[in-house]
């Protein structure tokens, strides 16, 4: 029988399984990040667990609230730090980057189960890992007995032909689609993305897709792996890891989408939910008070090389907030040494050390009353950023480095 | 026979962890009972002030969507809701709330007004409205999660059984809650 991808993934763990069936499958890795990594150690211990079943495939992160801001998630910090030290599984440093970039930099490859206790987990997805959040009393069980369970997920396959025109990207596309779908338009579903546009379509949009899977309601958002996989493992020193994995032709999806990048334009998600979705022509004029440029959807170098083009030789509005943080350490040295960290200093903008930074409202750029903020984030929920009195918009690195030059939401397009 | 008997909460559609418990409120995260205080707060503010034991929270479209924070369905809990009656739920939401003991139940809440007196009967998977009158059924709990929900949650679950027992006949024919 003709396998989806999802299928494939976990048919490779547990033979044999199609969408519907439950899986019990071992865990290719295991990671918490540091605001729900204390409550799943809580529910380790309460369990009554000691050891944890693979330590050297578990991981902690400090990134959503590192260097810490309080004296409470200090302790939280001590925590996670005594527990790994007791289990031996690993833990990441303050400013080594947000969660899941590091886990697609050093640790997910095709074929990969992984799941993380924070719901853009489904990023991983863009290497062709079957990459899922959950909530701590599963991560707690998967850290203790190394596996966890699956609902084997029906399909819908996305199928992208043809190229961006300039000034849109993989952003863009993953707005287009959850505002066509709905946020719950793919509840408990595998987004299955393919087609001839693959191949033209680089490892940080990738992530950047696979990030939002999330907010159409979907369990995992994947790429079948192929020579842009490839490259990436190996720039990341990991080239051993890769192998091909793909759909089978003929499988069985519950929906088609079909999409031409060429008719995508730059898209903005209006508050408070992610599927209100406007072209950036809607959003025109727009005032805001705070450009955040960073986070797991859009903090790679691509991105802030896309937002140093536009911002280069040019200063960010003077009522205008510009926030940039890029997603990893290692993205933190190369922006520096390409100048791009110089250009947006220059620009007027503060640089937040490599983690979530403004993202969860916790601290580095949190909104005042009746502020609006343009960000590179995937959520605008209320409240998201701090505060249920201001309001956020989405867009892609390209529209919110614009937009930070004129203070008001402005097309990439008119810049470019 | 299991019943719950309580009023409805109203809380709407498109209720997010972020509307549950805020990310401003993360330092709180390992003090559960001062966390709890602050449940619901962005979407319903005097939630805290009517909630009694035994009530029930009804959501919309797509309840807690967002973040996998069990702590969104650990402070309605520890506010006294006895169960989540909701037209559609998230996914990561939906299993944290069966591995904390809270019922989810998918029903059409369109006929429920807040203040509402209502009695659930979980073997039967019917609500009745006892202010409005109506009857309604939801779909019930998969049976695998469902054995989850009645032992009192995942972690007393494996606690018992030291591990996932999947008897064959759940699988396959398994359903979860959309
Ligand atoms: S950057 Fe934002 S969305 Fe990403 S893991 Fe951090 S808080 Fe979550």
């Amino acid at each position: 029988m003709s396998k989806t991808l999802a299928e494939k993934i976990l048919g490779s763990k547990v033979p044999g399984v199609q969408a519907g069936d439950i899986a019990v499958v071992n865990l290719d890795l295991v990671f918490c990040q540091d605001t729900t990594g204390p409550l799943v150690v809580r529910q380790f211990q309460e369990s009554g667990f000691t050891r944890v079943a693979r330590p050297k495939n578990a991981i902690f992160f400090l990134d959503h609230a590192a260097p810490s801001p309080s004296k409470e998630l200090s302790n939280d910090h001590i925590l996670l730090h005594q527990f790994a030290q007791e289990t031996g599984c690993m833990i990441a440093r303050e400013g080594d980057g947000v969660c899941h970039q590091l886990v697609a930099e050093i640790f997910a490859k095709p074929g990969d189960i992984i799941i993380g206790s924070d719901s853009h987990t489904v990023t991983a997805g863009a290497l062709c890992a079957f990459a899922t959040g959950m909530g701590s009393s599963d991560v707690a069980i998967g850290l203790a007995l190394g596996k966890t369970w699956f609902r084997v997920p029906e399909s819908f396959l996305i199928n992208l032909e043809g190229s961006f025109p300039p000034g849109v990207t993989g952003k863009d596309l993953i707005l287009h689609l959850i505002g066509k779908m709905g946020a719950d338009g793919a509840t408990y579903k595998a987004l299955e993305f393919s087609g001839g546009a693959l191949e033209q379509m680089t490892m940080p949009q990738r992530l950047s897709i696979s990030n939002m899977a999330v907010e159409a309601g979907a369990k995992v958002g994947l790429f079948p792996s192929d020579e842009v996989t490839r490259e990436f493992l190996k720039e990341h020193g990991r080239e051993k890891g890769y192998k091909s994995v793909s759909a089978d032709a003929g499988a069985n999806y519950e929906e088609i989408y079909s999409i031409n990048l060429g008719y995508i334009e730059p898209m903005v998600s209006f508050p408070h939910t992610v599927d209100n979705v406007f072209p950036v022509t809607a959003a025109k004029g727009i005032k805001i008070q705070q450009v955040f440029i960073g986070t797991c959807t859009n903090g790679r170098l691509e991105d802030l090389a896309v937002a140093a083009g536009v911002l280069k030789g040019k200063k960010s509005h003077p009522e205008t907030r510009l926030l940039v943080c890029p997603a990893s350490r290692k993205i933190l040295m190369d922006a520096i040494g390409l100048g791009y960290i110089g250009t947006f200093i220059e620009a007027g903008a503060v640089i937040l050390p490599p983690g979530c930074a403004a993202c969860l409202g916790l601290h580095q750029g949190v909104l005042g009353d009746g502020e609006s903020c343009l960000s590179t984030a995937n959520r605008n929920f209320k409240g998201r950023m701090g505060n249920p009195e201001s309001f956020i918009y989405l867009a892609s690195p390209a529209t919110a480095a614009a937009s930070a030059i004129t203070g008001e939401i402005t097309d990439p397009r008119e810049i470019l | 026979m299991k019943t719950l008997k309580g009023k409805a909460i109203k809380a709407g559609d498109n209720i997010s962890t972020d509307h549950i418990i805020p990310g401003k409120y993360a330092h709180l995260r390992s003090n559960l009972p001062e966390l709890a205080k602050h449940a619901m707060e962005d979407a319903i503010p005097d939630f805290a002030s009517r909630v009694e034991e035994g009530d029930f929270l009804i959501g919309g479209k797509n309840f807690g969507l967002g973040s996998s924070r069990e702590h969104a369905p650990i402070v309605i809990k520890m506010s006294g809701i006895s169960a989540i009656l909701t037209r559609s739920v998230a996914r990561i939401f939906y299993r944290n709330a069966i591995n904390q003991g809270i019922p989810v139940l998918i029903c059409d809440t369109d006929a429920i007004s807040d203040g509402d007196e209502l009695e659930v009967n979980l073997d039967e998977g019917t609500v009745t409205n006892l202010t409005g009158g109506s009857r309604i059924s939801f779909n019930k709990v998969p049976l695998f999660m469902l054995t989850i929900l009645e032992e009192g949650g995942l972690i007393p679950y494996i606690k018992k059984h030291k591990d996932f027992v999947i008897p064959a006949n759940q699988n396959p024919g398994f359903s979860e809650g959309k």
